[in-house]
């Protein structure tokens, strides 16, 4: 219950922010955590909860921001009815590959791989085809509007991602403490002895790899929203299934907080870098991968890991 | 309870499982024994759908299993323990128990109570806030029991309970089981400890190479000349018995 | 369906480029089959090597073939460095730890490359970089035989160093079995950080036969990492021979894919195969079975 409280607390903050906050480049970074947030909370949500690390997830984000854009531009279909697409979308994304992986009893390192060839499949496709916008990618036409999700005001986008946001927050919430959340960490503690407790390992598996698939489309939704456009390097390449991960491992893998907290501290670092250095292209990234290092190195449970005392030495990572 | 017929099973050239049978009668405490690498927990292996035999069937509760899943087994009223342990080991033991409650549970309050009654009932009522991993191979052991037996089976498979335990800790565990029996579950376990399955089965099945090679009371298969050979070697059995008939004189 | 005076040359250039990609390859599952590493920073480390082979031919005007000697050494100490002093310390000896640690060295690679070097492609030209030799009918350009004989001929180094020498038979030893070869006196970190060393030495080659018909920006890695995966898993991790047949058939089948289907559809191929392989047929078509 407190940490229910602790979510609805936060949410209701973050929403109160431009009360007080009236620079559009802090809630521009308020935004931009939020949305690293979402991300790192649907990787959690298969790779800190589930066990099954992805290098891939961005095969998800794409689907779900070309779900998004392809229905709008080549179709006319509303940003709403579009969004409500572009979750179903991730999640038989995540059900497609799923049913293959697991089916195939693909784990670790290979499952890792695999989530990466997909992804990269799904970039040259993206790339080949005209509905796609193939190279040139997609452009989403100006209509500022609520009903078509776009916001003059930087606030509009604020409520938006914070939503999502919320909804990711919920949904972990649940696994902490529902039957399914339940099974789907002992399946990532040792499938063997799960299976022989009566929990169907498959069936667990890709009900997380479907509910991070929705979660992640929702992430490449709203990108499409803000940005107006999508192309295959953008939707499908290693910058996204790299930022997904980041968060949850520098935060701390299967708990609430974490893909916050890692957001967070990698905006704050990225911040950091760009006083420091001035405004250089991958600067912040060069910051990111040594901190990746240093957190498997010396903290593998990630910054919450520094608060729970219980585990003398129980590496997560 | 548990019939199995004509089990086997080959791994490459080797014969793991050959053709063992064996019935499991409700409300008993059957005993399984054998040598190392007789096959008794490849056995188990089969019988719980971890394995796909090559041969034979098994019929639980008077249904053919022979082809299901483990968890499929596991929810029609059969649970296995490991001989290797493998806890939740970042969970907490009454995480760890829960898991197997909420086979027949579907709220989390409800399996973290059975969770704790289960528990208390196996002796693990001081560790629940403990973590697995930081558990001693008795605790380790004792949550491997609790965890099986939260899932509230009619047949529980215990694949060597007391392996690794001291003198004092067996005592511990062997009344235990014998009321785990009593509530109504009934137990087919492997052990090597003479002395539980002396105390605690009525019938044993013995098992070397692969083969059943005897079955019987405890105090039957004891003197059965062929176990002794499986365990200590060919002649011993005639040696042993020179040696009983030269006191006699 | 395809009239051989087109599939003879595709076919032909397809084995050129999968030589070198099996150079690569080689490495990669060098490090695999003896420190059970899937090392991601392998794309990174070979976008190194070709910024490297680049400089010494703009700055010191040093030919790329001639460079070889000083690639493949330097080369060399960066793995064994990398392996002793980062890797090997941070990963605790864990996998998944191992993947991210690795990963983390990719992406700081690739953009200390993108801060020193921007985003620019830049090839080199050479006296012999628009040289055709012709091959049974088709023209092929030069530096692709170079880069055949070249990877094929370092790989029979490689090969030869591991079956023949000390050195090869610790790094076998080790492969094999971690405790036991410590237990008879062989410094094993040592001997992981050697390997690690000819894995990269094996991309500072490759890198000396690519760059002629070739180009290099700091994204270049990632394309390769992909290749350079989807030939270990198919020719089966570990496996030399693996390697070696599935870099030239990976070659060949992007080089008729491309052919057949388009320049930007023509990849799909490679990652199709990867993605069956790793479902049906995981040990690859050498491997031994996990």
């Amino acid at each position: 219950m407190k940490e229910l409280a602790g979510i609805l607390v936060f949410c209701a903050l973050v929403a109160l922010a431009p009360q007080f906050i009236s620079s559009g480049v802090t809630l521009n970074l308020i935004i931009m955590t939020l949305y690293a947030a979402l991300l790192g909370q649907a990787w959690n949500i298969l790779g800190g909860f589930g066990g099954q690390f992805s290098f891939g997830h961005a095969v998800f984000f794409g689907s779900g921001a070309y779900a998004m854009a392809v229905l709008q531009v080549k179709f006319g279909w509303n940003a709403w009815a579009a969004l409500a697409a572009a979750l179903a979308c991730g999640a038989a994304v995540g059900a497609f590959i799923g049913a293959l992986s697991f089916r195939y009893g693909l784990k670790g390192s290979y499952f890792a791989l695999v989530t990466l060839a997909f992804a990269e499949v799904f970039r040259i496709l993206a790339n080949t085809f005209t509905f796609t916008g193939a190279g040139v990618g997609l452009m989403l036409p100006l209509k500022e509007s609520t009903a078509d999700l776009q916001f003059a005001d930087k606030t509009g986008y604020l409520y938006l991602i914070l939503a999502f946001v919320l909804v990711g927050l919920l949904v972990t919430w649940w696994l902490k403490r529902s039957r399914y959340g339940a099974w789907l960490q002992a399946v990532r503690d040792n499938e063997d002895s799960a299976a022989a407790l009566g929990v169907n390992v498959f069936r667990v598996k890709l009900g997380a790899i479907m509910i991070s698939g929705a979660l992640m489309a929702a992430g490449g939704a709203f990108y499409v929203q803000l940005f107006h456009y999508i192309d295959p390097h953008i939707a499908y390449g290693p910058a996204v299934s790299i930022e997904a991960l980041l968060g949850p491992i520098i935060g701390g893998m299967g708990t609430l907080w974490g893909p916050l907290l890692g957001a967070a501290v990698l905006h704050g670092l990225g911040e950091l870098t760009r006083a420091v250095m001035g405004d250089v292209p991958g600067v912040n990234l060069i910051a990111y991968g040594v901190v990746l290092i240093l957190m498997v190195t010396f903290l593998p449970r990630g910054i919450i890991g520094l608060f729970h005392k219980k585990a003398k030495d129980a590496p997560r990572a | 309870m548990l019939d199995v017929r004509g089990l086997s099973i080959s791994f490459g050239g080797l014969k793991a499982v050959d053709e063992v049978s064996l019935a499991v009668p409700k409300g008993a405490i059957v005993g399984l024994i054998g040598p190392n690498g007789a096959g008794k927990s490849t056995l188990f292996g089969l019988v719980s759908g971890f394995l796909r035999p090559q041969k034979g069937s098994v019929h639980f509760l008077g249904q053919d299993i022979t082809a299901l899943a483990p968890h499929h087994i596991c929810r029609l009223g059969m649970t296995r323990t490991f001989q290797i342990v493998q806890p939740f080991g970042a969970q907490t033991v009454r995480e760890n128990i829960a898991v197997g409650a909420h086979l027949r549970r579907a709220s989390r309050g409800e399996a973290l109570d059975h969770a704790e009654k289960i528990a208390t009932q196996v002796g693990l009522a001081s560790q629940l806030d403990k973590l697995a991993l930081n558990l001693t191979v008795a605790g380790r052991k004792r949550l491997e029991l609790a965890r099986a037996l939260a899932t509230d089976p009619a047949l529980l498979l215990l694949d060597e309970v007391l392996a690794g335990l001291n003198p004092q800790e067996i005592t511990e565990v062997i009344p235990v089981i014998r009321q785990i029996r009593d509530a109504g579950v009934t137990v087919l376990m492997i052990e090597h400890v003479m002395q539980a399955v002396m105390n605690l089965a009525e019938s044993v099945y013995v098992l070397s190479n692969g083969r059943l090679i005897a079955q019987g009371t405890p105090g039957e298969i004891t003197a059965n000349p062929e176990v002794i050979e499986a365990y200590l070697g060919h002649g011993t059995a005639a040696r042993l018995r020179k040696a009983a008939g030269g006191q006699h004189a | 369906m395809l009239e051989l005076s087109i599939l003879f040359p595709s076919v032909l250039n397809g084995l050129t480029t999968g030589a070198v990609y099996a150079l690569i390859a080689l490495g990669l599952t060098l490090i695999y089959g003896v420190l059970h590493i899937i090392n991601f920073a392998h794309g990174a480390a070979l976008m190194v090597a070709l910024y490297g082979v680049y400089f010494l031919q703009q700055r010191a005007g040093i030919d790329p073939y001639v460079a070889l000697p000083i690639m493949v050494p330097a080369m060399f100490a960066f793995g064994y460095a990398l392996q002793r002093f980062v890797i090997g310390r941070a990963s605790h000896g864990k996998d998944e730890n191992i993947l991210l640690v690795t990963l983390g060295i990719s992406i700081i690679l690739e953009n200390l490359a993108l801060y020193a070097f921007k985003s620019d492609t830049r090839s080199i030209d050479t006296a012999y970089t628009l040289t055709t030799v012709n091959l049974a009918g088709a023209l092929i350009s030069l530096p692709k035989v170079v880069a055949f004989g070249g990877a094929l001929a370092t790989a029979a180094v490689l090969l030869l160093v591991l079956g023949r020498t000390d050195l090869g038979r610790a790094i076998r030893a080790c492969a094999k079995e971690r405790q036991g070869a410590r237990l008879v006196g062989i410094d094993v970190d040592h001997v992981f950080a050697m390997s690690f060393g000819i894995g990269l030495a094996c991309l500072g080659a490759a890198a000396c036969f690519l760059l002629p018909a070739y180009y290099v920006n700091p994204t270049v890695g990632n394309g390769f990492v992909l290749i350079a995966f989807t030939i270990v898993v198919l020719g089966g991790m570990g496996s030399f021979t693996g390697a070696l047949v599935g870099g030239l058939l990976i070659g060949v089948v992007e080089s008729v894919g491309g052919l057949w289907l388009g320049e930007s559809l023509g990849q799909i191929g490679i990652f199709l195969i990867f993605i069956a392989v790793l479902l049906f047929r995981p040990q690859g078509l050498f491997g031994a079975k996990a």
